[in-house]
């Protein structure tokens, strides 16, 4: 295997609508910030990867109009993928592995804000079954939260603790949408909104995007002090129908997690996409957390959630900590489909 | 797929409606067209995994083994609600324009469990875990209405108010024992 | 796939073998600065490219950013109103939608100024004339109706001028 690191990462201030510019002058900031901001020439890129969906904007092949953020001219070598960007690195980490690229850049972008995202997500359901019922993901969520609260699985106390955590560390990050100081007793004495989700359980809706550059050895170590080394990184997927699965457990998650190596030495900070407050205890659970772990520093996708991104940002963040020297070893997830149907574990170290 | 841009209204940023639309038909397949054929027919069928449970909606194959499934088998329209959440504020094109519920509903004969839209009445407090529940069809086609308009076998959720072969022509769940 | 096995209920009746699954999605579409910008020019009688500040070629419609170099365009160019055929086609099919008379011609039109051609209509020539090299002029729509749309350009026709050498407009041939 390739010795393969994080050296470079750039996020948009996360907002609820960013209205007056389109997707590629909100990325073309944060290709500069990546690569010039961090010494990175462009000429070195060797591989673009990206993550969208046409679906969320309804702009059908937007992405590859979104290139034009990065200059593909010479032609370059590049390919997209219609999952989160925390795929798309992935898919950048084993093109790596082939040996034929060196320093890789993986943009993703979501806006919401053109459209109902809870309706628009309702279309990635089965279509036959499960489509024409405008099933939400909201709703979907709500239906989990409540099998793993009967089951005694978690309870509404944790997940508003969750929350308060969430929103406390997001009051420390810059980018994030939300953050400040909030009560848990207070957020329960709210009133449930898809019960028994309360608002506060569900993400922010978001228009945002992040990119990140890898690089394989040497090459990762010219171009940054501290490389965040991937030491391991994979992903599993579960069957699509919820009533297929139980939904008070991340199987594949757990299975990630084991092949990724999360329990080969101690962690000291992860970045989970658990889009909803349940879901960050149940991925806590799979992923065998210690008590003393430091989860979402960043605040997580419950301050800052931009569709088809908010995983690539949970890489970039536990990499940029692990920069800093803010930890030797962390854990990046990654998440994708109803109910965390798929679950993506990177273990990122120093040196 | 069309799309339709509206025309673009004042501002700095030029902002414009854009309306996109899938007409889309899909073929079904023997297992998914035994399904919305019993639809049609007011039966609910699933299909016998591989180690023998009943899986509904029925699936091609096996989630575990990957195995071919074949056995098509009739469950009951009725069961037992294993989760649900409520909707105060549904969206555009739910099964309910009031407040309901999404349950996951366990009918009777099944091994695993069918999401659909249950109605109360409005009333969250009916809603609960293990509570039974049974479907609310659509009445059948009349036999002297024309099937041959939307093609026939070709069916859908054409807005006739009969049943024609469509996961809604179940309109929702309701509560068992709430008299016709 | 093999056959399925049916239970008796549903056995003898005609099977489905498909659905309609129809869906509707309304979205806010927003053009971003640099194509409100032009529009708006466009409202204004004026096209506005933007200039790369690496490779100083001149876009139009600018999308704000120099896809070759991937920095942002942020010098406003004017642009003439003439420009010169790179390239055309003769359309004999009509399509749901056009408002046009079959047949017409669609073409590439390099603007003066401009390293980059857009695309309209050329009208007021017979068909069979168009060449590329045709020097051409863009026909407004009365002032009265001009709006941030390109259909503010009618269409383009010849305005007169001899033709442009192949050597000046090769790069976009």
């Amino acid at each position: 295997m390739r010795d393969v690191a994080v050296v470079s990462f750039a996020q948009t201030h996360h907002a609820r609508e960013v209205s007056d510019i389109n997707e590629v002058e909100m990325l073309m900031p944060l290709m500069g910030e990546a690569l010039a901001g961090s010494g990175i020439p462009k000429d070195r890129i060797d591989f673009v990867c990206s993550a969208s969906s046409d679906y969320l904007a309804g702009q059908p092949f937007s992405f590859v109009m979104s290139l034009d953020a990065f200059g593909p001219w010479p032609p370059i070598s590049e390919s997209h993928v219609d999952m989160d960007g925390a795929w798309a690195l992935y898919e950048a980490w084993v093109k790596m592995q082939m040996g034929k690229t060196d320093v890789a850049l993986i943009y993703a972008y979501g806006k919401s804000s053109p459209g109902d995202i809870r309706r628009v997500l309702s279309r990635q359901m089965d279509p036959y079954t499960v489509g024409p019922l405008w099933l939400d993901p909201v709703s979907m969520a709500a239906l989990q939260a409540r099998v793993g609260l009967e089951a005694g699985t978690f309870t509404v106390e944790q997940m508003a603790e969750v929350v308060a955590r969430n929103r406390r560390a997001g009051a420390t990050n810059p980018y994030a949408q939300l953050g400040g100081e909030v009560d848990p007793a207070a957020l329960l004495a709210e009133p449930e909104f898809v019960a028994p989700l309360r608002k506060h359980d569900c993400p922010p809706i978001t228009d945002g995007a992040a990119v990140v550059v890898i690089a394989a050895g040497d090459a990762a170590r010219e171009l940054s002090d501290r490389p965040a080394w991937i030491r391991g990184i994979d992903h599993r997927i579960e069957a699509h129908a919820l009533g297929l699965r139980d939904l008070t457990r991340s199987v594949s998650t757990e299975q990630a997690a084991a092949r990724a190596g999360v329990a080969d030495g101690p962690v000291d900070l992860a970045e989970l996409h658990a889009p909803f407050s349940h879901q960050e205890l149940i991925i806590g659970d799979a992923l065998g957390l210690a008590d003393g772990v430091d989860v979402n520093p960043s605040g997580g996708p419950l301050c800052a959630n931009p569709i088809m991104t908010a995983g690539l940002i949970r890489i970039g963040e536990a990499a940029t900590r692990i920069s800093r020297g803010g930890g030797d070893r962390a854990v990046a997830h990654a998440t994708s489909g109803p109910c965390l149907q798929q679950n993506l574990v990177c273990v990122l170290e120093g040196e | 797929m069309s799309s339709t841009a509206g025309a673009p209204t004042g501002g700095d940023v030029l902002k414009a409606p854009n309306v996109i639309e899938y007409p889309f038909s899909r073929t079904t397949g023997p297992v998914i067209g035994a399904f919305m054929t019993g639809m049609r027919e007011g039966i609910i069928v699933g299909i016998k995994g591989a180690d023998g449970r009943v899986i509904v909606p029925p699936q091609e194959y096996d989630p575990v083994t990957a195995e071919e499934l074949t056995e098509i088998v009739e469950v009951g329209d009725a069961g037992v609600v294993t989760t649900w959440c409520w909707v105060n504020e549904p969206l555009t094109d739910q099964p309910l324009d009031r407040p309901f519920a999404w349950a996951m509903i366990r009918l009777d004969g099944a091994d695993t469990d069918l999401v659909h839209a249950v109605d109360t009445d409005g009333d969250q407090a009916v809603m609960a875990t293990g509570m039974r529940v049974k479907a609310r069809w659509l009445p059948a086609r009349p036999a002297d209405v024309d099937t041959e308009a939307d093609g026939g076998t070709s069916a859908g959720s054409d807005d006739s108010g009969y049943r024609v072969g469509h996961i809604l022509d179940i309109a929702c769940f309701e509560p068992e024992g709430v008299p016709e | 796939m093999s056959d399925v096995t049916l239970p008796a209920s549903l056995q003898g009746v005609e099977p489905v073998k498909s659905i309609r699954t129809p869906a509707r999605l309304d979205y806010v579409y927003t053009a971003g600065r640099a194509s409100s910008r032009f529009l708006h020019n466009v409202a204004n009688k004026r096209l506005v490219g933007q200039r790369c500040p690496v490779c100083h070629k001149v876009y139009v419609p600018p999308r704000g950013s120099c896809p070759t170099d991937g920095v942002p365009t942020e010098e406003d160019v004017e642009l003439a109103h003439t420009g010169t055929v790179t390239s055309f086609c003769v359309v004999n099919v009509a399509f749901m939608g056009t408002l046009m008379e079959i047949p017409y011609v669609g073409a590439l039109i390099l603007l003066d100024g401009s390293d980059i051609p857009i695309m309209h209509l050329i009208q007021e020539v017979p068909y069979d004339q168009v060449h590329s090299g045709m020097r051409v002029e863009a026909v407004w729509v009365p002032d009265d109706e001009i709006g941030p749309t390109l259909e503010s350009i009618r269409h383009f026709r010849p305005n007169g001028e001899p033709d442009a050498s192949f050597e000046s407009y090769k790069d976009n041939a």
